[in-house]
């Protein structure tokens, strides 16, 4: 009986155990939080991860690395394609957020308005957002093309120029013109979503402004602008890391040319990583793109989300 | 690699006997060929995307025919030849993807130990055919190993326009840079300008920016794999680029690929760089313009420089099997299958002499005479030195050439945002940091 009793004594032991831990909420909601985090851990944290321990290796194409420490970055900070890629990124990403912020927010207020068709107006509005990436950087590219520019066209039959501008051949120009692509993109989304964040906001305080008589600016910057502020700094934090982590317009366009001018730190890793097979390099240049998007973050997060700024103090 | 004469193609192929008689060789032996590829082979092809449809068309109805013969499933899959490198890359890096990759230049030379020995495939068609050109040989091995076979050449010449060379006082086509310099200013004159592409264009800006500087004595690396790129040979070589330049149409500094093609088409340009798809496309094009753009152009090699020897480069195609392909024996099988001469023809004619050959003795294929015009593409093999020359071909030269370090000095160069000096300096600066490695 001994013998038998043993093991029926054990399971039910490992059983209650089972039942018991799956009665504990503590452990239940381990228990259901394990598919995100397995998610995370594989599809977020390990990338990442990945990225920072190549970026501390010389991993060739095809290759396994050797650790070598910063050696990569140090290799960087005497690379003059590099540094002028870094100003590339940052001259692109400023001047297109600024322009795609003020685009933007020009009109979500218009379309807050009661304007006719305003439905078909917002729909249109979204259209740049809609058409993917690639198909209207080659729309861009026919745009700026030095024989074929549409823009150039119409000025010549105008009587406006006598030779086709020069888009994407020279420097300053190509880097204008890649910017005035990323900004035709981007607005529909900054316009958008502070379009949703305008609608949040109570008729209510418009109607009590209006009655001490507000003036339409008074308005705008004393409540507007004050309720609107967390949005703003959510669809900013986006559009800033979006603009400066940009790939596929840029490579579209202009491939980084003409002599680099228009290189962004991102379409310059894939270059040094897959065409020129160095993926250690590529990704030491990902990842100097991390503290420029984590300050990003914080300005965002510590800035413009102060709670004194959202009730319409000034800090 | 600086010899590739016949002479030097006897040194280095197996049948320069054959050779020596010239185009249309027979083969000097039967070579053997024993291969059992794996029961139930199944592979995937990854290959460049068509130019001329044609061409795919017959590649596709040979990969049939392969399949209907061993009984080996082929899918065959085509992308933009640019887009092939990444994927290529990704393949080697994950151990996963194609079974077989039909890419360019130097690619198979990154990664090399990720790659199927495919020494028996070329030492049959070598010795089946009469030798390879030293310049696919050095592309194909790695040591005393093939791991590469080359497919051809998407051959590149200068693509002109018959009128406006005459116009501009030229009854032959100018064979020196010297010539090539006083024809480029002579068709500015006659606002019939040249272009030539120097912005990233993989292709078409590598292949002259590299000429030139060959065309001077200018290299990257010598043959120990030493960075000479400052020197005063690559700063004379800049100096007649700026010369040049300033006779180009403008905008060529944002040139890619295809910028070319399209302004020759629609007849903004006399001369440039380029394989021999625009005459073909013009030829074939429902539009009178182009057609008879097509009939008034004609082929040239490029011009030799002070170094006096052909210094073309070229896009070279090569096949390249990964090892952890589960059916090695069936992608060496569809290799030597496609290559053999009687399939490779049939393509040739097919795709109206777009690939030069990379056996010499694939030059008697009469497309190569059925007009004239398509004449100079046969011999680019023969003409063109590899990307990595004077070095070895691997990760620092395909880095170079990847990270657009010629082709910017030429540009920094002729635009005037730097000196020649300056351009030669910075550029070799940047070649070290690879070839340090």
């Amino acid at each position: 009986m001994a013998v038998i009793a043993e093991p029926v004594t054990a399971q039910v032991k490992r059983s209650s155990l089972w039942t018991r831990a799956f009665e504990s909420r503590n452990f239940l909601g381990a228990m259901f939080m394990v598919p995100a985090i397995a998610i995370l851990v594989l599809f977020l944290a390990y990338p990442l991860a990945l990225g920072f321990w190549l970026g501390m290796t010389d991993t060739k194409i095809g290759g396994v690395g050797r650790f070598i420490g910063f050696q990569n970055f140090v290799s960087l900070s005497k690379d003059s394609v590099f540094w002028l890629s870094v100003f590339n990124t940052i001259f692109y990403t400023v001047f297109a957020s600024i322009v795609k912020f003020a685009i933007g927010l020009y009109l979500a207020l218009l379309l807050n308005e009661r304007l006719p068709f305003k439905s078909m107006i917002r729909a249109i509005v979204l259209l740049p957002f809609v058409v993917p990436t690639v198909l209207s950087a080659i729309a861009f590219w026919w745009i700026y093309d030095s024989q074929f520019s549409i823009i150039s066209w119409v000025l010549i039959k105008a009587g406006l120029l006598t030779h086709y501008i020069d888009f994407l051949g020279d420097p300053w120009n190509a880097r204008w013109s890649v910017v005035l692509a990323n900004i035709w993109r981007g607005v529909p989304f900054v316009a958008i979503t502070l379009l949703a964040g305008l609608q949040t906001i109570s008729p209510s305080l418009y109607e009590a402004a209006n009655l001490d008589g507000a003036t339409n600016m008074q308005r705008f910057r004393h409540i507007t602008l004050p309720m609107l502020s967390p949005i703003i700094a959510v669809v900013m934090t986006f559009s800033v890391l979006m603009t400066f982590t940009d790939f596929q317009l840029i490579y579209t366009i202009t491939r980084g040319g003409p002599i680099n001018a228009t290189h962004l730190m991102a379409t310059l890793s894939f270059q040094r990583a897959i065409t020129g097979g160095n993926l250690g390099e590529g990704a030491a240049i990902s990842n100097a793109m991390i503290p420029f998007l984590v300050a990003a973050i914080l300005l965002s997060f510590f800035g413009l989300q102060r709670s004194r700024w959202q009730q319409g103090g000034r800090d | 690699m600086s010899d590739f004469d016949r002479r030097s193609v006897l040194k280095a192929g197996l049948g320069g006997a054959a050779l020596l008689a010239g185009p249309g060789i027979v083969p000097v032996r039967a070579a053997e060929w024993t291969n059992t590829p794996e029961p139930n082979a199944s592979i995937r092809v990854l290959r460049w995307k068509q130019f001329i449809q044609a061409e795919f068309d017959k590649f596709a109805e040979q990969t049939k025919k392969f399949s209907e013969k061993t009984g080996i499933k082929v899918k065959l899959e085509a992308e933009s030849w640019e887009d092939i490198r990444p994927k290529a890359a990704v393949a080697a890096n994950v151990g996963a993807g194609p079974d077989l990759i039909i890419g360019t230049l130097d690619d198979p030379h990154k990664f090399p130990e990720k790659l199927i020995d495919v020494t028996d495939v070329a030492q049959y068609l070598g010795a089946q055919y009469g030798g390879w050109y030293p310049v696919a040989e050095k592309y194909g091995k790695k040591g005393n190993n093939w791991i590469a076979i080359p497919q051809g050449a998407t051959g590149g010449c200068l693509n002109y326009r018959i009128s406006h060379v005459k116009a501009a006082g030229f009854e032959q086509f100018p064979k020196d840079t010297d010539g090539f310099l006083k024809l480029c200013q002579a068709l500015k004159k006659n606002n019939t300008p040249a272009g030539f592409a120097l912005g990233h264009a993989t292709g078409d800006a590598n292949g002259w920016c590299q000429w030139a500087l060959w065309a001077f004595g200018g290299k990257v690396v010598d043959e120990k794999n030493q960075v000479v790129l400052d020197s005063p040979e690559t700063v004379a070589a800049l100096e007649y680029v700026k010369q040049l330049y300033a006779t180009f149409i403008p905008g060529v500094l944002s040139w890619n690929d295809s910028n070319n093609n399209k302004a020759f088409l629609n007849g903004e340009l006399s001369l440039t760089l380029n394989g021999i798809s625009i005459w073909t496309v013009g030829k074939t094009s429902p539009d009178p313009k182009q057609q008879e753009i097509a009939k008034d152009m004609d082929h040239a090699p490029m011009p030799i420089g002070p170094v006096g020897k052909p210094t073309e480069q070229q896009n070279i195609l090569v096949y390249y099997g990964y090892k952890h392909s589960k059916y090695p024996k069936a992608v060496k099988e569809y290799i030597k299958f496609m290559m053999d001469k009687e399939n490779y023809d049939a393509w040739e004619v097919a795709s109206n002499g777009y690939v030069s050959p990379p056996l010499p003795a694939y030059n008697d294929n009469p497309v190569w005479t059925s007009d004239p015009k398509i004449t100079p593409y046969r011999d680019c093999l023969k003409r063109c030195l590899d990307n990595g020359y004077a070095g070895d071909l691997g990760y620092a030269s395909a880095a170079v050439m990847g990270d657009f370090v010629v082709v910017d000095m030429f540009a920094e160069a002729a635009s005037g945002s730097a000196t020649p000096q300056e351009a030669a300096k910075r550029a070799a600066e940047r070649a070290k940091r690879y070839y340090q490695v």
